[in-house]
């Protein structure tokens, strides 16, 4: 009897294990088939509305695929000018200690035009939490090379892949903010596999629930696919960043509390 | 001897046919479909009723298109 | 009884926003106006009235601390001058675009690049034209005293708010460093978190189930919102040029000359009417105190009764330009200005206007 359970019966609210949560609005994602930014997305929004903290929200979205971000996150949030987040959130939390402040920024906007706001607020101990989105490359703007960009990747403006004599070395930003005494939890993930999502959500819940013990920055890196500026399909994206950006940029917490 | 049984439903509307959830399945209930949406994407689709509604696949899924049910059997 | 104190200017705008309710001040030092975030550290704001003060890495992390702040409802600022102001232009375009209100100072030095830190009106076109990229105006207020160094902060905060603008207050190396005697009024009370909600409903303090989210954007990638937001914004400006227009009059009654000149220019030039006066020269002044909105309309009137205007900046000549779009050729207007820090003498520039129009006039007539 028990095997001729029907789809309705099945399929019924109080069987429902997962769903989207409700602090995504309806609106369809801007995003590109695959690409990691939606599921960073709803995690951090999980995390808020399992923490019932909505009201208490202020994100502040960046320049770059992520832009729109206050179109899919039913938080009250501000669109800063390219790299300028950090500074926002500053400016947000230092007039609303009480409040959840964080920011969701992509690798060109964190660590190549908006690194002294992300520096100094790291070390003055800024009580934020930054979710950081690297994805290797300029997506927004049609996947030209970003200061974590890999050496010999190619890129529409490293075409013949990044030569580090002459266009820089990759910048590993989350490892330089851990050093930093104001920085209070440090990590990094993905959001890949069904194992990575589940790790980064639990990285996430502790960026989320430090910031109240006002002991400096949180920050939680993730490394994400950029399907469209890499010119791959999702599923190799993911596996190219699993051989090519995990060994430079390995996962794990950099920083935790004592 | 299987103490639970699944169910996915895929909002195909919302699926971007990125083909992420396939993969994550370990019962490979998931599939791509044949028919597109109304954007053009090739929608997922559930092919078998070896579900165990372990929300593998809509964890990975970055448009939030699957909800997961699950029933415990006896 | 009002309380009286000697004060330099920029610590009068600094006791003045603290006065004014003021929640957050963000800023870098930089000469000469870093006694503004000296005076407020000192003050110990955070026990006065619970004001933060907050030394930012460079002036762009400035004003994108005030950006997260206006957006959140809270009476916000920041300081600089010339080359610091010259960093904020992205911020304050992104403000513009949000219609976020904020108080900015600029206390003028010589340009162009790192010029001189003495006195000058050279940053006029930045301040008054929209320093920024896109089209927009805030209310620019010139200062010609201590006193007024004082005032505007709370008129700039009133401002800002009732129209969601920036003001900026214009002032120069001159005013901020001159000591005058202030009248101090009451403090006035920051906003409580929950007078913000009511106040500013527009602003993200959370999303509360009562109300949708709120969201501070000056994005919108559809041109035909896109225009209907700019046009929105233009009407604004325009509200503002008819109602918020601020100038003084210095014996323009029975005038027959005109100097046109804000800020230390204007006390210059006041000093110089009387000693045109002394010389039986019918001689007035008009000074701009709001430099957008500006006084055309007031100098529109006044060119049916000078014979010639003289506009008496510390520059190269840019207000001159909005004194000769107001008077619209109806009289002659000329520019007299001094560069790199020097500030002009009362008799030099009366010279100058008796140069330029009246032994001109003279000269005609003997001909
Ligand atoms: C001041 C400024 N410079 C340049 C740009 C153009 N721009 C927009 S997004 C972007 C790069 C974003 O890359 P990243 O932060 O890595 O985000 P992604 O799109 O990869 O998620 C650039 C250069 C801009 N909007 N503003
Ligand atoms: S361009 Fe790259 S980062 Fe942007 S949405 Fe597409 S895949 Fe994602
Ligand atoms: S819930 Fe688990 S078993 Fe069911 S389709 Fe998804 S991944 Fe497969
Ligand atoms: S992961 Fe989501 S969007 Fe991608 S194919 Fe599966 S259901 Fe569709
Ligand atoms: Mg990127």
């Amino acid at each position: 009897m028990q095997d001729t359970l029907t789809d309705a019966q099945i399929c019924q609210p109080e069987n429902m294990v997962y769903c989207r949560t409700a602090l995504m609005t309806q609106a369809p994602l801007s995003y590109c088939p695959g690409c990691g930014h939606g599921t960073a997305h709803r995690l951090i929004m999980e995390v808020i509305e399992e923490m019932k903290m909505q009201a208490n929200t202020i994100g502040v979205a960046p320049v770059g695929c992520s832009v729109l971000a206050y179109d899919f996150l039913d938080i009250d949030m501000q669109q800063a000018a390219h790299g300028r987040a950090p500074a926002v959130a500053t400016g947000i939390k230092r007039l609303y200690p009480d409040k959840f402040v964080f920011t969701y920024q992509g690798d060109g906007d964190l660590a190549a035009i908006g690194t002294g706001e992300t520096i100094h607020a790291c070390n003055r101990g800024e009580n934020i939490t930054i979710f950081f989105v690297n994805n290797g490359i300029y997506g927004m703007t049609g996947g030209q090379m970003a200061p974590t960009t890999l050496p010999g990747m190619k890129t529409a403006t490293s075409p013949f892949g990044r030569d580090t004599e002459t266009m820089g070395h990759p910048l590993k930003i989350t490892e330089l903010i851990a050093n930093l005494p104001g920085t209070y939890f440090v990590s990094r993930q993905s959001v890949h596999t069904p194992a990575n999502v589940r790790k980064a959500k639990k990285a996430i819940e502790k960026a989320i629930q430090y910031q109240k013990l006002n002991k400096g920055l949180n920050f939680v890196e993730i490394v994400s696919n950029c399907n469209s500026g890499w010119k791959m399909t999702p599923l190799e994206s993911n596996k190219w960043m699993e051989e090519n950006m995990f060994p430079f940029y390995p996962l794990g917490d950099i920083k935790v509390p004592k | 001897m299987a103490t639970v049984k699944g169910r996915i439903v895929i909002d195909t509307e919302r699926c971007k046919g990125c083909q992420l959830c396939a993969p994550a399945c370990k019962e490979g209930t998931i599939a791509m479909s044949k028919n597109l949406n109304s954007k053009g994407y090739q929608f997922a689709t559930s092919i078998n009723d070896d579900c165990t509604g372990c929300i593998n696949c809509a964890l990975v899924c970055p448009d939030g298109a699957i909800t997961v049910y699950r029933v415990k059997l006896n | 009884m009002k309380e009286i104190r000697l004060m330099k200017g920029n610590e009068a705008i600094a006791e003045g926003v603290i006065r004014a309710g003021c929640d957050g001040y963000f800023g870098y030092p930089i000469t000469p106006q870093s006694e503004v975030l000296e005076y407020l550290m000192a003050n110990k704001t955070k026990e006065r009235t619970g004001m933060i003060v907050l030394q930012a890495e460079s002036e762009i992390a400035s004003i994108h601390m005030v950006y997260g702040g206006a957006a959140s409802g809270k009476r916000v600022m920041t300081s600089s001058s010339s080359p610091g102001i010259s960093l904020m232009q992205e911020g304050i375009s992104f403000m513009a675009g949000t219609e976020l209100p904020c108080l900015l100072l600029n206390v003028v030095r010589g340009g162009p690049g790192l010029g001189t830190i003495q006195p000058s009106q050279s940053d006029y076109f930045q301040a008054v034209k929209g320093g920024g990229h896109g089209d927009y105006k805030m209310i620019v207020l010139a200062p010609a005293s201590v006193q007024e160094m004082y005032d505007f902060a709370k008129l700039g905060f009133e401002l800002a708010f009732k129209h969601r603008i920036q003001v900026m207050v214009l002032s120069d190396g001159a005013i901020g460093q001159m000591m005058e005697k202030v009248e101090l009024d009451e403090q006035v009370p920051r906003w409580t978190d929950e007078e913000i909600v009511k106040l500013h409903p527009w602003s993200t303090t959370g999303k509360t189930p009562d109300r949708e989210r709120n969201i501070i954007t000056s994005l919108d990638l559809n041109p035909v919102k896109q225009e209907i937001i700019n046009r929105n914004l233009q009407k604004k400006f325009k509200h503002i040029e008819e109602t918020e227009v601020r100038f003084e009059r210095i014996m323009c009654d029975d005038a027959e000359y005109l100097f046109v000149a804000y800020g230390s220019s204007a006390r210059i030039c006041q000093k110089a009417v009387s000693l045109g006066r002394a010389k039986g020269i019918k001689v007035g002044l008009l000074r701009p105190i709001t430099l957008f909105p500006y006084p055309s309309k007031e100098l529109e009137k006044l060119a049916k009764q000078v014979k010639g205007m003289l506009s008496v900046e510390m520059s190269a000549g840019q207000m001159v330009e909005d004194v000769r779009l107001s008077v619209n050729g109806a009289v002659p207007v000329e520019h007299y200005g001094r560069l790199g820090g020097i500030i002009p003498a009362p008799d030099e520039v009366l010279n100058v206007l008796e140069e330029k129009f009246i032994k001109e006039n003279l000269l005609c007539k003997t001909h």
